[in-house]
């Protein structure tokens, strides 16, 4: 008897405990605490989030901003399991295309009315397109970067090519044409293509030559076709590496990160890369290397190319939106949104903040980056619901197989249609 | 057999053995040989081993960047409780399985292998859901109480091994030299059940160490993050790594493993062979 009594205080006073350890955020004493869940992951992109989220607090006693460190790793997983619980920060950083189904599932807020009239007017209805869903406006779109070739300048030059401009890039073919005179078939590359992941690289870069493979159909539900635009980009790329030998078999697995070293070492003498990378390679590169960023490849329609930017939103659950959006909006001001920008080594969306000379300047190639930014849409397909699927069991082994050479253009356009369709089938009954 | 077919027989188990050895050894070898590179040397076409030009840059720069100390500490915290607290519940719980072959016994075993195959996902929303009503989210306590039941499956398992092992003769020979069940237990039993138990209690610790998804999810602030948490902030999207102090990071993760595991090593591998053979 008495055991059982000993026992049975231990389990209560284990139970106190362990209520007594809980800790939780929330009001208190009228002063409401935010929680902004960051994603930020470069040294100077840290310090740059920190710095606004010290600013506003600083200025705002009766709201304050607690800043989490989130990754990019599993924010997906990490902030379903939140909405599920409840327990989702106010204030969350993602990708646009990580938006639909969170948005889709009821848990984002819809931001149309929160938002002021300056930061509506100030970012593009291209940007706010890829983060509204159903005339509702779940994220604020803030950072976006173009996929560039970054290119051995040294080598460009000697090799006498015309060295593209924004005025006159390359079309695709003649892009073919330039990597089979740079690469000399002796372990040299004209051009490594880092395509482990192959299908948002070539769904927005085949935005160039009006291939947008997702089509709706007036009954609003979305279909694929791939028709000769889609064809461009991935005929390319497949050809430069099975038939010209122009590009290396061997990156079509690797990410981009790893082809740097082959790219330092002159294996390679472009490397198609997010215009974010330059800070790798200005980091990683050997003394002395000579590097440019020149425009992607332009097709039928120019320098047209898809993105998704990171983004802003608020959680559906959070008691304090309105304040929540009063942050957004200072967090996103023009001039802080460039400092944002350089920290990630991107775009800001904002009409204002793209004005900053900081940004066109030709050191790193900014102003290369910054003309570009008016030629960017929403990447393709990223609101049809069903699309994650699609990407990850048929379009990418299938972009794999062909890129790779081991199935023809048709036996492509056979799966990415046929099987695509299927899957797009099921999310829209 | 002749003697050089002897001598070659045994230079074969020795390479084999080096083999082994150097594929076990190179991660963490190239992972501490990069955590000194500068970032130069990162994107070297042909890297090498020995750093050309050392620095501790990568060390500072992790430190300057992340709460490392902070995250170690929590996981210090977090891993020592789940293993002493999942080693004191499944002891006891063991020796009754191993001891009582009872159809209840069999069907228990049975449903701790069975617990092993559910993927994390299936279980982590329901599991959020129970620790958010008992207040226990983002609470070092909260996430004890998930590595424990999650270790506690395996490491039952583990410890009925360990007790079959121990003849029951010797537990029925001090019961005849007059000693009662639990001086029994705690005399006899006990003694030869320690390699086990340090074994088992090594797999906990290391589990949870090395732990992220719970992690990830149960704990909501900076000052609560373990470890593994922290070092995913080191990666960007589509998997760009700030590799240097990563490496740094990475590496000074391994070593508190390593040190637990070279301490109980001996005990360990006692505990190992006494649990792979059954009387």
């Amino acid at each position: 008897m008495r055991r059982a009594r000993a026992l049975g205080a231990a389990a209560a006073a284990l139970v106190l405990l362990l209520a007594g350890c809980s800790g939780d955020g929330g009001d208190s004493g009228g002063r409401i605490t935010l929680r902004f869940q960051s994603l930020a992951w470069q040294q100077e992109s840290v310090e740059a989030n920190k710095q606004l989220v010290a600013e506003w607090n600083a200025r705002h006693p009766d709201v304050q901003v607690e800043y989490v460190q989130g990754s990019w790793t599993s924010v997906h997983d990490q902030l379903l399991t939140s909405f599920e619980g409840g327990e989702a920060p106010d204030v969350i950083h993602d990708a646009s295309d990580d938006l639909a189904d969170f948005a889709y599932g009821g848990y984002l807020a819809d931001l149309g009315k929160l938002l002021p009239r300056r930061l509506r007017d100030d970012i593009p209805r291209a940007s706010w397109d890829t983060t509204t869903f159903g005339g509702k406006v779940y994220g604020v779109p803030f950072l976006q970067e173009p996929r560039v070739l970054i290119a051995n300048a040294a080598r460009l030059k000697e090799s006498g090519v015309r060295i593209p401009t924004l005025d006159e890039p390359w079309s695709w073919q003649e892009f073919r044409s330039v990597t089979r005179r740079l690469g000399s078939g002796k372990g040299r590359f004209g051009v490594a293509w880092p395509l482990k992941e192959p299908v948002s690289a070539t769904l927005n870069l085949s935005l160039s030559a009006g291939g947008e493979l997702f089509h709706r159909r007036p009954d609003g539900k979305a279909e694929i076709r791939f028709e000769d635009a889609d064809a461009v980009v991935p005929r390319t790329v497949h050809d430069q590496v099975n038939v010209d030998g122009s590009a290396s078999g061997a990156t079509l697995g690797m990410g981009g990160s790893d082809t740097l070293p082959g790219f330092f070492g002159g294996k390679y003498a472009m490397v198609p890369l997010g215009f974010s990378y330059r800070q790798q390679i200005v980091q990683q590169a050997p003394k002395g290397f000579d590097w440019q960023v020149l425009p992607a490849p332009a097709g039928a329609d120019g320098l047209a190319q898809g993105v998704s930017p990171q983004t802003l939103s608020v959680a559906e659950d959070s008691p304090h939106k309105k304040e929540a959006a009063a942050f957004i909006d200072f967090f996103l001001r023009p001039a802080n949104m460039v400092r944002l920008a350089r920290g990630d080594w991107m775009l800001p969306t904002g009409k204002e903040a793209l004005k900053d000379p900081a940004l066109h300047t030709d050191k790193h190639d900014w102003a290369t980056g910054t003309a570009l930014a008016r030629h960017l849409r929403p990447a393709p397909a990223q609101s049809v619901r069903g699309y994650p699927e699609w990407s990850d069991k048929v379009a990418t082994p299938a972009l794999q197989e062909y890129y790779s050479g081991a199935i023809g253009l048709d036996e492509l356009r056979k799966r990415l249609v046929e099987d695509g369709n299927l899957v797009l089938r099921r999310y829209q009954r | 057999m002749t003697s050089r077919t002897k001598g070659a027989a045994r230079a074969g188990q020795y390479l084999a053995l080096l083999a082994y050895l150097v594929f076990l050894v190179f991660p963490f070898l190239w992972l501490l040989s990069t955590s000194f590179k500068p970032a130069t040397e990162l994107g070297s076409l042909h890297p090498t081993w020995i750093p050309e030009d050392p620095t501790l840059a990568n060390y500072r720069q992790a430190f300057d960047e992340q709460p490392l100390l902070r995250a170690a500490g929590n996981s210090l915290v977090a891993a020592l409780s789940a293993a002493v607290i999942a080693v004191v519940i499944a002891t006891p719980m063991a020796y009754v399985m191993a001891r009582h072959r009872t159809l209840l016994a069999r069907a228990a075993t049975g449903w701790v292998v069975v617990s092993q195959a559910f993927p994390f996902v299936l279980v982590i929303i329901p599991l959020f859901l129970v620790l958010k009503n008992l207040r226990l989210i983002n609470s070092l306590p909260g996430l004890i109480m998930v590595y424990v039941v999650w270790a506690l499956p395996f490491a039952l398992w583990m410890l009925v091994g360990y007790v079959r092992a121990v003849p029951v003769e010797l537990e029925e020979a001090a019961a005849v030299d007059g000693a009662g069940r639990l001086r029994t237990l705690v005399s006899v039993t006990a003694p030869l059940l320690a390699p086990g138990i340090g074994a088992t209690a090594l797999f906990a610790f290391i589990t949870a160490w090395n732990e992220f998804f719970f992690a990830l999810v149960l704990l909501k602030t900076p000052e609560k993050q373990t470890l593994p948490v922290v070092l995913t902030h080191f990666i960007g999207a589509e998997g760009v790594a700030d590799l240097g102090p990563l490496a740094a990071a990475a590496f000074l993760a391994t070593l508190p493993s390593l040190v637990v595991f070279a301490l109980i090593q001996k005990r360990i591998t006692g505990g190992m062979l006494a649990g792979a053979v059954k009387s």
